[in-house]
């Protein structure tokens, strides 16, 4: 009797029921979180053939000249005979992208090898918080304070209107300055152990071989640090937008105000009808602006191929 | 120039780069601070804005700030941890891990009034429902989902695989061990991911320009039923947010009081987003300190 209530006992637990239900919950839940994956690749491949197909409407059924549009610096869409010439607005996003890496280059990197070389003990538990609140501040503040204290001060100091390329390139290179000297951080400290040990033992001082042994160790990636940041700089609109004076014409100073990419968008795209040549040509701008972050990915990709360390 | 010498400009060079970081920190805080919280009280907070006369306060952006927030964190979590989970615990090497991961990082470059941009396409126009709640949010859902991933993934993998596998090895199914192993083990870092991202989220105005537009209704905040379009919890009525009011007032705004507004609404964007970060570090380790057994 006892024998028969054991199996009983054994046989309810291990019922052929309850390991089916038990299967079918593992492939639910599989499916379920594939499925949340595949959402990815699907907002993915949507932003691309939407933003794509949309941006490409002006030269197709409006017959917008692409060899005017990229080559012409004339932009002027509600004229009488619309022009079309975008040269203006990619220059600029490229010149406070380039301008804004050059503060932000020297300054994150150097912020880098202070938190790592100079002062590991007390310069990260400073500079770290301080990094991550940088990050953390929106990008309108970053654009309000431009413009509220930026833009008077570059009035009084350079002249001009104060809107310009220049407080353009400095807001760009403190919002950057985070995403440069965070990842320089990373490179740093990644650095195998034996490489500085090695360099101090052959009587190297700390800066030739910050120099001379880490910087070009880390070069790959100290590289990526900066493509990301430009990455950066070159999608963001409002914060620029609000300091750099949104000209249709090219600067012929840094001190000139100017126009990029983005602030056009943002400044037209609430008041264009949608559907419309002026509309459309503004998504073509937006298309230039993916086609950008894929480069910039590309780029990172091919400096990640080549990292050392 | 000796090698001694070089090597002490340097240092000194270093210790410069360092106190300028810090100083336009401090200086930014600073400004912000001290010139925004002398315009915070309980009216300027709680009024709604006027466009035209001074004296308006940021009560609605307030509320619509918050609310876009929620609704985008309802989306983003559960999508999160669903492709999280997935990334750390199903995705094999391969094709399709490598195309997930490509387009995580594409989604997480793309600038942000790109993602508005498709926002405008997808949830306002081919939806048909203007400039809304809902689209906004689901913008930045887009904009948040590969942060998401990453924490919830990144989170999943931390967890000690001796914990995993012990339950793996008592014939426990792979689904329920992430359901009551591996989740409530990595509960604390996905929190403090989740918080971290909210505080981007809720500074965020690029994405939102054109999908919650820059407007909001007049706002019967007596009535809650969801589906009247004067009740704050209307998810298709237009939402102006706070970072989106700075912005606007600031560019297109045509009150007299410009400067006090938007030196209010920043400091109130600020506070909120140093609160969401130190939010974020006190309770990560409050609730790791209850569920874990580490001290």
């Amino acid at each position: 009797m006892d024998n028969k209530t054991m199996t009983m006992a054994a046989s309810q637990r291990l019922l052929k029921k309850s390991n089916k239900s038990a299967l079918q919950k593992e492939k639910r839940g599989k499916y379920l979180v594939l499925a949340s994956a595949l959402l990815i690749i699907t907002a993915t491949i949507a932003i691309t053939i939407f933003l794509g197909t949309k941006g490409l409407q002006a030269f197709i059924s409006n017959g917008v000249s692409l060899y005017e549009f990229l080559t012409s610096t004339k932009w002027n869409p509600t004229a009488e005979n619309p022009l079309y010439g975008a040269v203006p607005f990619i220059l600029g996003s490229f010149a406070v992208t380039i301008l804004s890496a050059l503060i932000a280059a020297p300054l994150g990197i150097g912020g880098a090898i202070f938190m790592t070389e100079i002062a590991p003990s007390w310069g990260k538990k400073i500079l770290q918080p301080v990094i991550e609140l940088l990050v953390g501040i929106p990008s309108v503040v970053y654009g309000f304070i431009g413009l509220s204290v930026l833009v008077p001060f570059l009035r009084d100091t350079v002249g001009g209107q104060g809107f310009s390329l220049l407080a353009g390139m400095i807001v760009l290179s403190i919002m950057i300055l985070p995403t440069v000297t965070s990842i320089a951080t990373d490179a740093m400290s990644s650095l195998p152990k034996g490489l500085r040990e090695s360099s101090y033992a052959i009587g190297a001082t700390r800066w030739q071989t910050i120099w001379r042994v880490l910087v070009p160790a880390a070069m790959p990636t100290l590289l990526t640090a900066i493509v990301l940041g430009m990455a950066r700089a070159f999608g963001e609109a409002l914060a620029v937008q609000m300091v750099i004076g949104n000209v249709r014409s090219l600067p012929s100073a840094i001190t000139d105000p100017s126009a990029t990419l983005t602030t056009i968008i943002t400044l037209n795209m609430g008041h264009t009808t949608f559907g419309s040549v002026e509309n459309n040509v503004l998504w073509s701008l937006a298309l230039i602006l993916l086609v950008m972050s894929f480069i910039f990915i590309l780029l990172i990709r091919y400096l990640s191929s080549r990292r050392q360390f | 120039m000796n090698s001694k010498v070089a090597d002490r400009i340097a240092t000194t060079i270093f210790y410069l780069i360092a106190a300028t970081i810090v100083t336009v920190l401090v200086g930014l805080l600073g400004y912000i601070l001290f010139h925004g919280f002398s315009k915070l009280n309980i009216d300027f907070l709680t009024s709604p804005s006027s466009s035209f006369r001074a004296g308006g306060g940021i009560g609605n952006q307030l509320f619509n700030s918050f609310y876009i927030l929620f609704l985008t964190m309802v989306f983003t979590v559960p999508l999160g941890l669903g492709g999280g989970i997935y990334m750390a615990e199903y995705a094999r090497p391969g094709r399709l891990t490598n195309a997930i991961r490509t387009c995580i990082e594409v989604l997480a470059s793309l600038p942000s009034i790109v993602i508005g941009m498709f926002g405008l396409l997808m949830f306002v126009n081919l939806t048909g429902w203007g400039y809304s709640i809902l689209g906004g949010a689901l913008a930045l859902t887009v904009f948040n989902l590969p942060v998401m991933v990453r924490v919830c993934e990144d989170a999943l993998r931390t967890v000690a695989r001796d914990q995993k596998e012990a339950s793996l090895a008592l014939g426990i199914t792979h689904w329920h061990t992430i359901k009551t192993v591996l989740l409530p083990a990595a509960f604390p870092s996905i929190l403090t991911g989740a918080i971290l991202a909210s505080g981007r989220v809720f500074g965020e105005a690029a994405a939102l320009l054109f999908t919650a537009g820059l407007t909001t209704p007049t706002l019967d905040f007596s009535n809650w039923n969801p589906f009247d379009s004067t009740s704050p919890l209307n998810i298709f009525r237009p939402a102006e947010t706070l970072a989106v009011h700075i912005w606007a007032v600031n560019t297109q705004g045509l009150i007299p009081d410009v400067r006090e507004v938007a030196d209010g609404s920043s400091a109130v964007l600020i506070i909120s987003v140093l609160l969401f970060n130190l939010l974020a570090r006190w309770i990560g380790s409050v609730v790791h300190k209850k569920i874990t057994a580490s001290k």
